[in-house]
């Protein structure tokens, strides 16, 4: 099994997520993260999925989606060539002792504290998810109260666009 | 650009129209409301038949219908009828079938025709009324998310809450269900905007910036295709319903007799080549004929054409033509190396593939490139004769229901349009039958949904008046839907119904024979104990002639009074044997190689 990241343009439409979202389970495809969003063509949204499957079955994955009426273009993203960051709030238990060991922390990993109370202290960081979990191994000490985690989004590196040649941007 | 078109449902399944750009509305634009709206796209569309039954969501769009002369309204008693006769229509006509429910339980009636019409990949537009706009999401009467319900089993669908959009939906929803693989196409409307006034402007633009289906084949691949075909020592030729849907049946014969290579017609695929070919060695599959399933185990060579690898067709999949590569042409690339990896994959319109491959390989015959398929055919030729279609008569003397299927098939000749329901009559309509012509044998292949039979032959004789329709039904089928006689007795839809009767769940119970050690639980209809309920009596009752059948020397005559009548239907009630079986099988799960020729028997295992 191979972890593999897809961008999709679809139409912004109602009823888009659940189709692409029940072809994934109808088919068996496991998904490991679904992020959608707006991009900048308002008719146009744009999907990053990242699904965990058999090489051999990633041709299926993709024939699969292309054949949805909504779904304007797929691209698979090769991690080297691309830019892949994920984001992470985490809400610890903190105190005075604590806070500056945290904000040490942090700083090493170029996150930012975004909230702060006497007891507790939340923690902001982005980037990919090796990362995100390697600040987490060091912050869980602390004590966690909370933690929330986005899917990831990705673009390819190099000055070419995805979106500039796809079929519904014109 | 967004594809501008026209669709007209009456041409070929894969011929996209791209008209020019749509002209802008003239000033003086018309004011309609959703629902006429509704018709006149309809009309505008040339379609000439919808099958529905009305309710409460969708009475605005019937009042405009009452008035359009140019589409025809035929009244089922049961939404699964509408949905099964769009399918018959669809199947027998080429154009895209269409019907009609109301939200809620007329909708989610429609869901087993509507995942029917999927699976076999039949053209078919679906209009539903839905609970008006304010309702949506409240658990409404009569509110069903007929969307959500029916998207996995659609091609797409759509939900419309702008009346402005009315005339978009529904050409696209035809551009859909017609062009590239076609499939059903779900039209939700609410109530509400039915009765919304609109402008009325046509031709529209349709609005699917993502569907755009390949029907060129790559000019490389079929290269590739062709120097495969005329290297292969053992090919075959392994034909499937896209063959029909893309009417490439004459140009299928020219490919098979320019390279004499064996064909095997799949059940969606019976008609696409002519029975009577010295060239076909017919069906493949579960319950196929000895010849064929061999052919494609020994073989060297798939040739693919707008089929699809059904697991009812390769059985286990491991063991399946271990030595064969595959080409494989289909307009759906997402139905190539799904099942099987095909080595040279070639996505397009299988007719525009065929004529293609014909050009590539006359080119290559003319540089002196041709296969002797001498030994290949000898070894074809023993299966062939070692192994023909055949049966036994019953020992308890009743009828062979083989027999009379075969005579009707003798009788009503191949000019006729058949269709079956599902089970056991229905593999011997697909092996009993000789089909010489494409759409004149209609079934469900895919979903496999018994009461097929009856609601499917009212619309493909809808759409086929001046052709006979026999409808090969088993008892058990019959009760599911034979209320659509009724429909077919009002409207003048003369069908032909044989109910192979023979008291029970036939292939039900023919498993139960062989894998359960004869304990038959609930397979047992009474159909033949109690004779409840009395098919005659029940055809009259429906405004039928109602015929009855038990003996073989009665067989030829009730075929004959039946073909005499034309001012009605009629059923005839062919009372057969119970232990009747359907083979050659191979049974679930087992390989090819395993087929048995008859219980016991397994004609390519022994032999090696």
């Amino acid at each position: 099994m191979t972890r593999h990241t897809l961008s999709v343009l679809v139409e912004n439409k109602p009823g888009v997520l659940a189709r692409v979202s029940s072809l994934f389970s109808r088919r068996g495809f496991n998904i490991h993260s679904l992020a959608v969003g707006p991009t900048e063509s308002p008719t146009v949204s744009r999907m990053t999925i990242v699904v965990t499957v058999e090489d051999s079955e990633m041709e299926q994955v993709t024939k699969q989606l292309n054949k949805l009426v909504n779904v304007l273009k797929i691209v698979e993203l090769d991690p080297d060539a691309s830019v892949q960051r994920e984001l992470l709030l985490i809400k610890l238990k903190s105190d005075l002792t604590s806070r500056s060991q945290v904000a040490t922390i942090v700083e090493m990993f170029r996150a930012r504290i975004v909230d702060v109370t006497p007891d507790s202290l939340t923690v902001q960081a982005v980037g990919t998810s090796d990362k995100l979990e390697a600040l987490t191994r060091m912050l869980e000490p602390f004590g966690v109260r909370e933690l929330v985690q986005s899917g990831l989004v990705a673009l390819g590196r190099g000055p070419r666009s995805i979106t500039s040649t796809s079929r519904g941007s014109d | 650009m967004h594809p501008t078109a026209t669709p007209t449902p009456t041409s070929r399944a894969n011929v996209i129209p791209h008209g020019p750009a749509p002209a802008t509305p003239s000033a003086d634009a018309e004011r309609l409301t959703g629902a006429q709206t509704v018709v006149r796209t309809l009309e505008e569309l040339g379609v000439e038949i919808v099958f529905g039954i009305p309710g409460g969501a969708v009475l605005p769009l019937y009042d405009p219908l009452l008035d359009s002369t140019k589409v025809r309204h035929i009244l089922v008693r049961h939404e699964q009828g509408a949905g099964h006769a769009a399918t018959g229509y669809a199947q027998a006509t080429g154009r895209v079938g269409v019907c009609v429910a109301t939200s809620g339980p007329g909708a989610t009636n429609l869901v087993t025709p509507i995942a029917d019409a999927h699976m076999d990949s039949v053209p078919m537009v679906i209009i539903t009324g839905q609970v008006g706009r304010s309702l949506l999401g409240s658990d409404g009467f009569q509110e069903a998310d007929t969307c959500g319900i029916t998207m996995p089993v659609t091609k797409h669908n759509f939900l419309v809450t702008d009346p402005d959009e009315i005339a978009a939906t529904i050409a696209a929803a035809f551009h859909l269900a017609s062009t590239g693989r076609p499939g059903p196409v779900l039209v939700d409307i609410p109530k509400d905007v039915f009765q919304a006034e609109t402008t009325w402007r046509w031709p529209v633009q349709l609005p699917l910036p993502g569907y755009r289906p390949t029907t060129r084949p790559h000019a490389g691949q079929i290269a590739t295709a062709a120097a495969a075909i005329v290297a292969a020592r053992r090919p075959v030729l392994y034909v499937g319903g896209g063959v029909i849907k893309s009417e490439a049946h004459a140009e299928l014969k020219q490919l098979a007799e320019m390279t004499g290579i064996p064909v095997v017609t799949t059940l969606m695929g019976r008609g696409a080549f002519p029975d009577s070919h010295e060239q076909h060695l017919g069906m493949p599959g579960m319950h196929g004929t000895v010849a064929a399933v061999g052919a494609l185990q020994k073989s060297d060579l798939i040739i693919a054409l707008g089929a699809r690898f059904d697991d009812r067709v390769t059985g286990q999949l491991s063991s399946f033509a271990p030595n064969a590569a595959v080409i494989h042409a289909d307009i759906d690339p997402a139905e190539i190396s799904k099942n099987r990896l095909a080595d040279v994959p070639i996505v397009g319109d299988v007719r525009e593939v065929i004529s293609e491959l014909i050009t590539a390989i006359a080119a290559e015959q003319a540089a002196g490139a041709v296969s002797d398929l001498t030994a290949w055919w000898a070894e074809l030729d023993h299966l062939r004769e070692t192994f023909p279609l055949g049966y036994d008569w019953p020992a308890d003397g009743t009828l062979a229901p083989q027999y009379v299927i075969s005579r009707i098939g003798a009788i009503a000749g191949p000019d006729t349009v058949y269709l079956a329901g599902v089970g056991q009559h229905q593999m011997w309509a697909a092996q009993f039958i000789a089909y010489e012509h494409p759409r004149t044998w209609i079934n469900s292949g895919g979903l496999g949904t018994m009461g097929f039979a009856v609601p499917a032959a009212m619309g493909a004789k809808a759409g086929r008046p001046d052709t006979c329709v026999w409808a090969i039904d088993g008892d058990g089928c019959f009760q599911m839907t034979n209320q659509e006689l009724a429909t077919c007795a009002i409207e003048g839809i003369p069908v032909k119904i044989a109910v192979i009767n023979n008291g029970n769940l036939g292939m039900v119970r023919q498993w139960q024979t062989l894998f359960y050690g004869e304990r038959y639980s609930a397979t047992d209809l009474g159909t033949h104990k109690f004779r409840i309920p009395d098919f005659v009596m029940l055809a009259e009752a429906l405004g039928c002639k109602g015929l009855r059948c038990e003996s073989k020397e009665d067989v030829d005559r009730v075929i004959e009074e039946a073909m005499a009548t034309n001012d009605r239907p009629v059923v005839v009630d062919f009372i057969v044997g119970k232990d009747a079986q359907v083979w050659p099988m191979v049974a679930a799960g087992t390989g090819n190689d395993e087929i048995m020729a008859a219980r016991g028997i397994r004609p390519l295992f022994d032999e090696e």
